[in-house]
């Protein structure tokens, strides 16, 4: 294909991305488009959760109901059909979808009773609440900094969870168990706690020289950014959005 | 699922985009700048002991596309020899599929910068030479820049002009290269105002578009450089007469200190069908009316270059280039044509210690009639 003609040639689609759930959520076949909206649900529910909680100040069993009855509701209604790449990304559509959604329940006051509705996906809210009570919102970003903020959080933190199933099932746990001491810093299980390992000590406790710890490290680290582009690839629409998505993510700054 | 602190999520930020160099010579120092298509970063040879520039593929993931066309902008450059033309001293692979290349580290100011702080014209066309002189030894090796923009070129330590970014170079015409390297390529438009700011340091490449970027197959940048036919992507009518129009867009920088995109108003950073329709079609203000202290015959050299029609611009990056050279040595310039008193007053002026000499030779004269009249 030359390229070359898609400055100011004919208005084409962009290439829809492989294994894309957004795309899937079209599909007519139910199965395909249930299990595409547990991709997104998965992703989204956390970061939209505590966008409600800290923009929309929705006290936390209402902030339950909304983002419960966001995801309903779009299912029901079929939110995401409308979703058009070329307008925005689909984040920032989710989240304009979910002020709209929030909006439109308390102008009415017809909020959903809690215990009233079918929940189609099993949330913890508990979690996330314990997540907010350990974080303070940082008022110098908005509440679109900060849904992006914990939207990272969210992909992230389903990345790592596939890390360790990867290596759990092919039985190098080894490789996780580094990564998890060195990148993620949680050694002492305080997520705020500084990396205590260094290479020599970590190869030490693991009976491995400094190189096989060099070597394993950086082959975690480059399944994990493999398995973060992948899960990135699977909540965008278009090859466009997804690369647009991946600069953005791996340029992103948390303060 | 796991909770991950403000700090580990930076830290893996990082580890997301980590460079792994470890199977080559190299040591990154620090990212220096970040452009469309790839980030440059300061480098160690660890072999030879010396800095280096390293350039590195953007995309997130492998892209043989991309790969592809980094790769050849590599070997364009490393085969353009030149003064003016950063030399290529490697092209390499990463473990992860990212394609990086190793360049000379140039330190210096970018043109923008130098310009900011030079406000001498003659000085100024000096280098604007230069960077002439650098694009036509492109062209006659068939190569068109197509991204020509203060922010791609540099001026080195010791003055000398360096042509930068070289990402979106297209071969035209009987190249010298294998057919290999000559086919068709992507057209990617890089923001060019995003680019960072290196400061005195700056890189070897302007830069991002923190940009958020640019990526390939994106159309979004900076499209104030741009020939008219280039914005209206009109692909296959691209030679080295774009170039010339955006050397000419240079030189309107030059003597306005503004772009031209910016001259007129528009702010067009993203091109869309309309935008680009739109730039295609208009023309910036006269470089006089922005500034009324320069002469015609530099205004007419740029507009000249710039032309909208591209068969009245300047034949090739050469003959803009000897016109700046006339315009230097207060020579008359092919795109103006002199009246008489202007043809006498550039004359004056380019002889202007003879005619100062005269002149006081005359009134030495004058005095010494008038003193020994008795």
């Amino acid at each position: 294909m030359d390229q070359d003609t898609d400055i100011g040639g004919p208005g084409r689609p962009f290439p829809v991305t492989k294994h894309s759930a957004i795309i899937a959520a079209r599909s007519k076949d139910p199965e395909v488009r249930q299990r595409a909206f547990a991709t997104i649900v998965e992703c989204y529910w956390k970061p939209a959760y505590k966008y409600v909680r800290i923009k929309w100040q929705a006290e936390n069993e209402d902030a339950k109901d909304l983002t419960q009855g966001f995801f309903t509701t779009a299912i029901e209604k079929d939110y995401f059909a409308s979703y058009d790449p070329a307008k925005a990304r689909f984040q920032t559509f989710l989240r304009t979808c979910l002020d709209r959604f929030v909006a439109n329940q308390r102008k009415s006051e017809q909020r959903l009773k809690r215990g009233g509705r079918v929940d189609h996906f099993s949330l913890d809210f508990d979690q996330v609440e314990n997540e907010l009570s350990s974080q303070s919102f940082v008022s110098e970003i908005t509440p679109e900094e900060y849904f992006h903020r914990e939207w990272v959080r969210s992909l992230f933190g389903l990345a790592i969870e596939a890390l360790q199933s990867h290596y759990a099932e092919k039985g190098s746990e080894v490789y996780f168990k580094l990564f998890e001491l060195y990148d993620l810093g949680e050694s002492d299980g305080d997520p705020d706690s500084e990396p205590k390992a260094s290479y020599s000590a970590l190869a030490q406790e693991f009976g491995l020289t400094t190189a096989d710890v060099t070597n394993y490290l950086a082959a975690a680290r480059r399944k994990f950014r493999r398995i973060v582009l992948a899960k990135l690839r699977n909540i965008t629409a278009t090859e466009e959005e997804f690369q647009a998505e991946a600069r953005a993510l791996l340029g992103v700054k948390i303060e | 699922m796991r909770w991950l602190s403000d700090r580990s999520l930076t830290h893996l930020l990082g580890v997301a985009n980590d460079l792994d160099f470890g199977t080559t010579k190299y040591r990154l120092l620090e990212e220096i700048a970040r452009g469309g298509m790839g980030t440059v970063y300061r480098a160690e040879d660890a072999e030879l002991n010396r800095e280096i520039a390293i350039k590195v593929l953007n995309t997130p993931e492998p892209d043989p596309d991309m790969a592809k066309r980094m790769v050849r902008e590599a070997q364009i450059i490393a085969r353009l020899e030149h003064p003016g033309i950063v030399p290529v001293h490697d092209v390499g692979l990463l473990k992860d599929g990212r394609v990086f290349y190793a360049m000379k580290l140039v330190r210096g100011n970018r043109l923008d910068h130098y310009a900011a702080r030079n406000d001498f014209l003659k000085d100024r066309l000096r280098k604007f030479q230069g960077v002439c002189e650098a694009v036509a030894f492109a062209h006659t090796h068939g190569v068109i820049h197509r991204d020509l923009k203060p922010q791609n070129i540099m001026i080195g330590s010791f003055g000398e002009v360096l042509v930068l970014d070289w990402g979106v170079a297209k071969i035209i015409g009987q190249s010298r290269y294998p057919n290999s390297l000559a086919e068709a390529d992507t057209l990617r438009i890089a923001p060019g105002d995003k680019a960072e700011s290196t400061g005195e340091q700056a890189a070897n490449v302007a830069k991002p578009s923190h940009t958020e970027d640019t990526a390939q197959g994106t159309v979004m940048g900076t499209p104030q450089y741009m020939s008219p036919e280039q914005a209206r992507g009109e692909i296959a009518q691209l030679d080295e007469r774009s170039d010339v129009y955006s050397l000419g867009a240079i030189l309107y920088f030059l003597l306005t200190n503004q772009s031209p995109g910016a001259a007129n108003g528009g702010s067009i950073r993203k091109l869309n069908d309309d935008s680009a329709r739109m730039l295609g079609s208009m023309a910036p203000p006269r470089p006089r009316e922005l500034n009324p202290k320069i002469g015609k015959a530099v205004e007419a050299v740029c507009l000249k270059a710039m032309a909208h029609n591209r068969s009245e611009r300047y034949a090739s990056a050469r003959e803009l280039r000897d016109d700046v050279v006339n315009l230097i040595d207060d020579q008359p310039v092919m795109a103006y044509r002199e009246n008489p008193l202007e043809r006498i007053g550039r004359w004056l002026g380019r002889n202007r210690f003879l005619v100062l000499l005269v002149l006081a030779y005359l009134l030495m004269r004058i005095l010494f009639i008038l003193t020994a009249r008795p």
